[in-house]
Parts: C-alpha cells; sequence; structure tokens
C-alpha cells in the first residue's frame, strides 16, 4: 500500500518535470517576440477599453503607438492630452496637444417646441425606430428621444430628460469618446471642441427642410436663413442644405450669431452673461469678459416658448 | 392534396370582410400628388415644370438606372409645383403636384373594355411596351416587371407562377380582381409566359378562396379553347398558411424547390409575379395604357360593414381623400395600416398619396394593435417553428441586440423575409422582428461593402 503511495508519487512529479522542461524549452524555441513597450505604454492607459480611439481597446492601441511613425494620428479621448503626453514620455515621441471634446446634442426639439404628430408604440430603440420611419414628430431630422445613446455610454455620462425627452450630456463625465454619436441613427450628437471654461457655441438643429416646413414642425430649428452666416467676423458658420454649422476651429466665441438667430437655434453654453444684445450699436460686441468664478454652468436652455399642448393629429405607430 | 411550403409558417384569422364588396371607381379628386419613388431602386427624374399641361398617361417621371420606371401622369391637368412632399413614412420625396381637369387621355391608349386575347408574336415589343407604360410588381415590393421578365442569359426560366394567394389577412383587392378581371390577368398571364419562354404557368390561389378558384379556372379552359398561346396555364390550389404569398415560399408550393441564401427565383427556374401585375401587364401590352391605377381595400373591424370597400384608385390620390370619401376615418381605428397587418406599415402621414403598389387602408383598434408587455425568453422554440426560412428568430434576437454582425451573417439574418410569422407566434411578446429587421440592414450592408470592390 505505502509502495503504492510512493511510487505513484514519484512517477508523478518526474512526469511533471519532464514537462516543465519540455514546456520551457518549447516556450524559448517559440518565443513570440513583442516589444515590451507595448506593456509600458498600456499601462498609463485609462484602460476604458471604450474604442473611443478607434482601435479595440487599449492594448491595441497601445500597439498602434509602438508601431506608428509618429503620434499625430493616435489619440485616447478618455485620457486626453495628459494620457498622450505619459505615452509620448514612454515611446520617447512628440505629441501635439488636442483640444479636449465633448458630445454635443444638436437638437432642441421638446415636446413643447416641436409637437408630436404620431404616436411610436414600438419598440423603444432609436435604430428600430429610424428604421421604421422618420419620427412621432414633423421633423423628419432630429432627436428620436428613445435613449439609444444613453445606453451606448460606458460613463453615465448622458441621460434623458423626462420633460423635455432629449439627451442631456453631463460634461464632467463626459470623456469624449464617440460612443453615442455613432450610436445615435440620426446623427444629432456630435463631438466638438469642448472650449475654453467649457464655452462653446453651437447651432442646435439639424433639420435640412427649407425654413417654412422645418419651423412648422419645430419652432427653434434652424431655418437656413443665413443670418448668422453673414454676422460671422470669422467665417465659422456655412448654411448647407437650409441648415447652419458652425466649424468650432474657428468659431473665436463672440456671440453675434446667437443674438441675430431669429428662432434661437444657436446655442451658448457655460458663458456667465448672456450674449450681448445691443447689436445696432456701433461698438462691436465683445465677448463678455470671463468673470474669475465662471464655474460650469449647466447647459443653458432657451426660454421656453410658450405652446398650446401638443395635438396628435393623426393617430398612428 | 393541396400543396404548401414546406417549413414553418402561421395561420392567422384571414378576416377578408372586404370580400364581397365589388371593386368601385374613385371619382378623381381636386389635386394628386405624384411620387417618384413608386418603385425599387433608382428613382425617377421628373420630366416637368410647373405650369405644364400634362394629359392622362404622359410621361412624368423618367427612369435613372437600370432598376427604376417609368412614372406616368394620372390625370389630366396642370403642373403646380414638382418638390418635396412626404410620404407615407414621413420621408420627403420629389412629387408632381397636379390640378385635376376632366380626363384627356394620351393618343394610343386604348381605353376601351374590349378584351383583346390575341398575344403579340414579337418579344421585345411586349418588353419595350411593359417598360414603357412602368409596369411594376404589384405584390408588394415594386420591382420592375421588365427587368424580372429578362432573366440573365445564363439563367434559364422554366415555370411562370402567378401569386394570387393573398396570404395576408384582411385583404380582398387580388381576389376581387381575379373574379371580376379574370380574362385579362390570364392574358396577362399568357404575354409573360411568352416573353419568358416557359411552357407552364401556374396560378396559386389558396383554398380560402373558392369563387376565384373556379372562376380562374373556368376563364383558363376557356380561353385555352378559345385563343391560341394559352396552353401550359394551371390553376393550383394552396392550403392556407400564411406567408404563402412570399415569393421563395410561393415556389416551395408550387415546384417544390428551394432557392438558397442569398439567391433568386431564376436560379431554381422560376419568375414569380402577382395577379396584379399581370392585370397590368395586360392593361400595358394590349391597351398601352400605363400603370397608373390599382386596386385598394379599405377594410378593418371597426369599420362599418357598409364601408368595406374595394376601390379602383389612381396613383397620385391622397389617402386622406380616400378615407374621406368612404366616410372619415373610423374613431375606434388607433392605427392605420397600409398593406396588411402582418407586413403592412403603419401611416404616420395620412396626407400622404397612393402610389402604384398601395394595397390597403386598414384601421385596426386599440386593442388589436397595443403592444403586449415583454417578457424573458423561455427558449419554447415557437418562432424558429414559425419562421418559413427556417431561422432561429430567438438566436438572431439576442445576436442582434449585442451587435455581433459575424454571428448574425453565419446564422442567415439577411434570409429573413420580414413576414413577421416570429413576433406573431412569440408568447413572450419579444419585438423580435423589430431587431432583426435592422440587423438584416446592416449585415445586407455589410456585405455589399466587401463584395463591392472586387467586382
Amino acid at each position: 500500500m505505502t509502495t503504492t503511495i510512493i511510487w505513484t508519487i514519484v512517477a508523478v512529479t518526474l512526469l511533471g518535470l519532464l514537462l516543465a522542461v519540455v514546456l520551457f524549452l518549447v516556450a524559448k524555441k517559440f518565443k513570440v517576440e513583442e516589444d515590451p513597450r507595448i506593456d509600458e505604454v498600456e499601462k498609463v492607459m485609462p484602460g476604458a477599453n471604450c474604442g473611443g480611439c478607434g482601435f479595440a481597446g487599449c492594448r491595441a492601441f497601445a500597439q498602434a503607438c509602438v508601431n506608428a511613425p509618429n503620434l499625430d494620428n493616435n489619440f485616447c479621448p478618455v485620457g486626453g492630452n495628459e494620457v498622450m503626453k505619459k505615452v509620448a514620455a514612454v515611446l520617447g515621441m512628440e505629441v501635439k496637444e488636442k483640444a479636449p471634446m465633448v458630445a454635443v446634442v444638436r437638437c432642441n426639439g421638446t415636446c413643447e417646441n416641436r409637437p408630436k404628430t404620431n404616436v411610436y408604440d414600438g419598440y423603444r430603440s432609436c435604430k428600430v425606430m429610424a428604421a421604421l420611419y422618420t419620427g412621432d414628430t414633423g421633423c423628419a431630422y432630429g432627436c428620436l428621444g428613445c435613449g439609444d445613446c444613453v445606453a451606448a455610454c460606458q460613463f453615465g455620462a448622458i441621460s434623458m430628460d423626462p420633460e423635455t425627452g432629449l439627451p442631456v450630456v453631463d460634461e464632467e463625465k463626459c470623456t469624449g469618446c464617440g460612443a453615442c454619436a455613432k450610436a445615435c441613427p440620426k446623427k444629432v450628437i456630435e463631438l466638438r471642441n469642448k472650449g475654453p471654461k467649457g464655452r462653446r457655441v453651437f447651432v442646435s438643429c439639424v433639420n435640412m427642410e427649407k425654413g417654412a416646413a422645418a419651423r412648422k414642425a419645430c419652432k427653434v430649428a434652424c431655418i437656413g436663413c443665413g443670418k448668422c452666416e453673414k454676422e460671422c467676423p470669422f467665417g465659422a458658420i456655412t448654411v448647407e442644405h437650409n441648415v447652419a454649422y458652425i466649424d468650432f476651429n474657428k468659431c473665436k466665441l463672440c456671440r453675434k450669431c446667437v443674438v441675430v438667430c431669429p428662432t434661437g437655434a444657436i446655442h451658448d453654453v457655460n458663458f456667465p452673461t448672456p450674449a450681448p444684445k445691443p447689436k445696432p450699436a456701433a461698438a462691436p460686441a465683445k465677448p463678455a469678459e470671463p468673470k474669475a468664478e465662471a464655474a460650469a454652468a449647466p447647459v443653458s436652455k432657451p426660454a421656453p416658448a410658450k405652446t398650446e399642448p401638443a395635438k396628435p393629429e393623426n393617430k398612428e405607430e | 392534396m393541396k400543396k404548401t411550403f414546406s417549413i414553418g409558417g402561421v395561420h392567422p384569422d384571414d378576416s377578408k370582410i372586404a370580400a364581397g364588396s365589388k371593386i368601385e371607381v374613385l371619382p378623381l379628386p381636386k389635386t394628386v400628388y405624384i411620387s417618384m419613388i413608386q418603385h425599387l431602386g433608382a428613382p425617377a427624374k421628373a420630366v416637368v415644370a410647373p405650369g405644364d399641361r400634362v394629359r392622362t398617361g404622359q410621361v412624368i417621371g423618367e427612369p435613372t438606372g437600370f432598376i427604376s420606371a417609368y412614372v406616368h401622369s394620372s390625370v389630366t391637368g396642370t403642373v403646380k409645383s414638382v418638390g418635396l412632399r412626404k410620404d407615407l413614412n414621413g420621408i420627403p420625396v420629389v412629387h408632381v403636384e397636379i390640378e385635376v381637369e376632366p380626363d384627356e387621355w394620351m393618343d394610343g391608349i386604348d381605353t376601351t373594355d374590349t378584351l383583346v386575347t390575341d398575344i403579340p408574336e414579337d418579344r421585345q415589343f411586349i418588353l419595350d411596351r411593359i417598360k414603357n407604360n412602368g409596369v411594376v410588381g404589384l405584390g408588394g415590393a415594386t420591382f420592375p416587371t421588365h427587368v424580372k421578365l429578362c432573366p440573365p442569359p445564363d439563367k434559364k426560366a422554366e415555370c411562370l407562377i402567378l401569386n394570387g394567394a393573398e396570404c395576408e389577412p384582411y385583404l380582398t383587392s387580388d381576389y376581387r380582381i381575379m373574379l371580376e378581371k379574370s380574362e385579362q390577368i390570364v392574358v396577362g398571364a399568357a404575354i409573360m409566359k411568352k416573353v419568358l419562354g416557359v411552357s407552364r404557368a401556374v396560378i396559386g390561389i389558396e383554398e380560402n378562396k373558392p369563387e376565384a378558384i373556379a372562376k380562374m379556372t373556368e376563364t383558363v379552359s376557356r380561353l385555352q379553347s378559345s385563343a391560341k398561346g394559352y396552353d401550359g396555364i394551371e390553376v393550383m390550389t394552396l392550403k392556407k398558411k400564411y406567408p404563402q404569398g412570399g415569393e421563395k415560399q410561393l415556389i416551395d408550393a408550387v415546384m417544390h424547390r428551394q432557392v438558397k441564401s442569398m439567391g433568386l427565383p431564376i436560379d431554381v427556374g422560376a419568375v414569380v409575379q402577382n395577379v396584379a401585375t399581370s392585370l397590368a401587364v395586360y392593361d400595358a401590352v394590349q391597351k398601352n395604357m400605363p400603370l397608373i391605377s390599382n386596386t385598394l381595400t379599405v377594410t378593418g373591424n371597426c369599420l362599418p360593414a357598409d364601408r368595406q370597400k374595394n376601390y379602383m384608385f389612381r396613383i397620385g390620390y391622397p389617402l386622406s381623400y380616400i378615407a374621406e370619401y368612404n366616410g372619415g376615418v373610423p374613431e375606434a381605428a388607433a392605427k392605420i395600416v397600409s398593406g396588411g397587418p402582418m407586413m403592412g406599415k403603419a401611416i404616420s402621414n395620412l396626407d400622404a398619396a397612393t402610389q402604384k403598389g398601395s394595397s390597403s387602408l386598414l384601421y385596426l383598434t386599440e386593442e388589436q394593435t397595443a403592444r403586449k408587455s415583454e417578457s424573458n425568453c423561455i427558449r419554447c422554440g415557437k418562432c424558429a417553428e414559425a419562421c418559413p426560412m427556417g431561422l432561429e428568430p430567438f438566436l438572431l434576437n439576442k445576436l442582434a441586440r449585442n451587435g455581433m454582425l459575424e454571428e448574425l451573417e453565419q446564422n442567415a439574418v439577411q434570409d429573413c423575409i420580414e413576414c413577421g410569422c416570429c413576433l406573431y407566434s412569440c408568447p413572450a411578446n419579444i419585438p423580435l422582428l423589430d431587431m432583426i429587421r435592422v440587423a438584416k440592414g446592416e449585415v445586407i450592408r455589410a456585405m455589399r461593402a466587401r463584395t463591392a470592390p472586387k467586382k
């Protein structure tokens, strides 16, 4: 009995040792050469594995950085400039500073501004809804309000406002990974420059219909009148397909466009004071001087227009 | 033994309430709006301008690609505008707005009722007439008929199948034309048979339409004995099962052949046309009449019996006009559907205009249409049993929700015909089709993107 146990132990130990040696030799012989810098770069990554950089996770991004001749095309939106500096330090490369980005919802079609024309009773998903028809309002371009963007956000930075039915981005939490922009079938969400102290100006509408039709569907739609385009001293605004677009690289935040917009479709956020009103005055309206305590205010909403309760005209879907 | 397709299928209550109502011709409205997208493929290009006077049957839209079709004016009058107008789904599409005057037909169009049974000898002449008169498939997909009738040279058609199944509940327009215009349909079948060069043509009709079967059988034998070119046409009685009218299901039922994944009916030697298309082919070839009218059913349980109607409409009539002529939208209607209850689409815009392929205005009540709350999948497999394409909807639903495109493709989501049998049979009320439809679109797009550069 005892000898059997001893023999078993000896045999198994010997077998184990033999296999260990074989494994060691095989591992030596077939070792995959991997750049040790990949591990190092991965260590400084945020580890969100969100895919916002365009690669499949942080390790794939690290690999791409190591293999790339420079870091111009690679950027981690979650880690931002800080992480990129660290990556550059590991690899001994130069990195250009990139302005931080934030997701911007370019639709202000609240229930008040944009009355419902029919009732959607299908599966609550923007993707499904967009595949079926243009939506439950008169606007074929705006937010559908089923919250695909909320589901796509890994950082809990988007939530639906139950009152307006529109998604709201929490600027503190938003990393600018762009997952929401990809999830939005209507391309309402755009990644825009966060701007100094979070201040930015954007057109909160993507309706490409002609002015009258757009206005009929939504009170705060961009009607493509072109007033802002004429007003902008920096040539940052272009009106194409009946809708204005502000190039955030050219915009100097003077907010002249905000004042002239007849429908209030151009929004300015995080400014301490409202946009300067006096337009006819000869003195060029200067951008309001940033006050010291410019605490990041939540996204400012334009005064809601008075409206009668939305009447469903047709009763379908 | 009555025939049917081999796998899947469901048996919804057929509710053919409007079956007894004779086809009525709708009077002309004041204004018509004719869409430039009335067919599958490239949109037609409007060739009239505001202020132009058009006559009934005049070409107002020209095809812009190989798969595209002519659009004709359905009325006489003055063009008021050419511009965007919302269609059934609210999507802006170019429409030609015409102010209606009394009819003045284009020259060369035979508007008499005389039946022409002699089939033209020249194949090209027939095809040109079909093409120039803008005939498209009226079974639902509105695929240009002249393209379907010209199979590629390496494929050979063996059998023409006329689809008279009308398996969708409520719809009765095909049934009515089979009763009232049976001769024209049979002549149309003989014309298509001639073009395809096939010896056999089968008119498949479901067993719940015995009058149509009797009438069509009688018409076929009468024409066979009185004129040439009608040999080989037969009427086949099919078992009642949804979706019998699906192209691939009908081929399976009639010929016992299965079309392979992503294949076309012509791969197994079949060409399927709807009976309404056959009627349009007759009009186009024998009468030189463009496709400007079709039959539409106005029905629903909440509609009084005397308002259950089958109307002959012309393209461009606003749906609201038809609903009003019928006596207005019933109060109990919670949803208006264009097409049948299984595959039709809810109408979000009643001002939209009728198109070549419009088939119904179906009023559904809140009770009939309300979605029941979704619960968990218990893997009962009812959806897989019901799927006529042999797919596993419960699996596809899971994969679609997780965005697993490769696995979706391996599990043949692209073969889904969107018949809705899975959704109909699911005891947990899971919106299977909604998810699968979106996934199918994505997969097909990915497949096209992959094969495109190779060509």
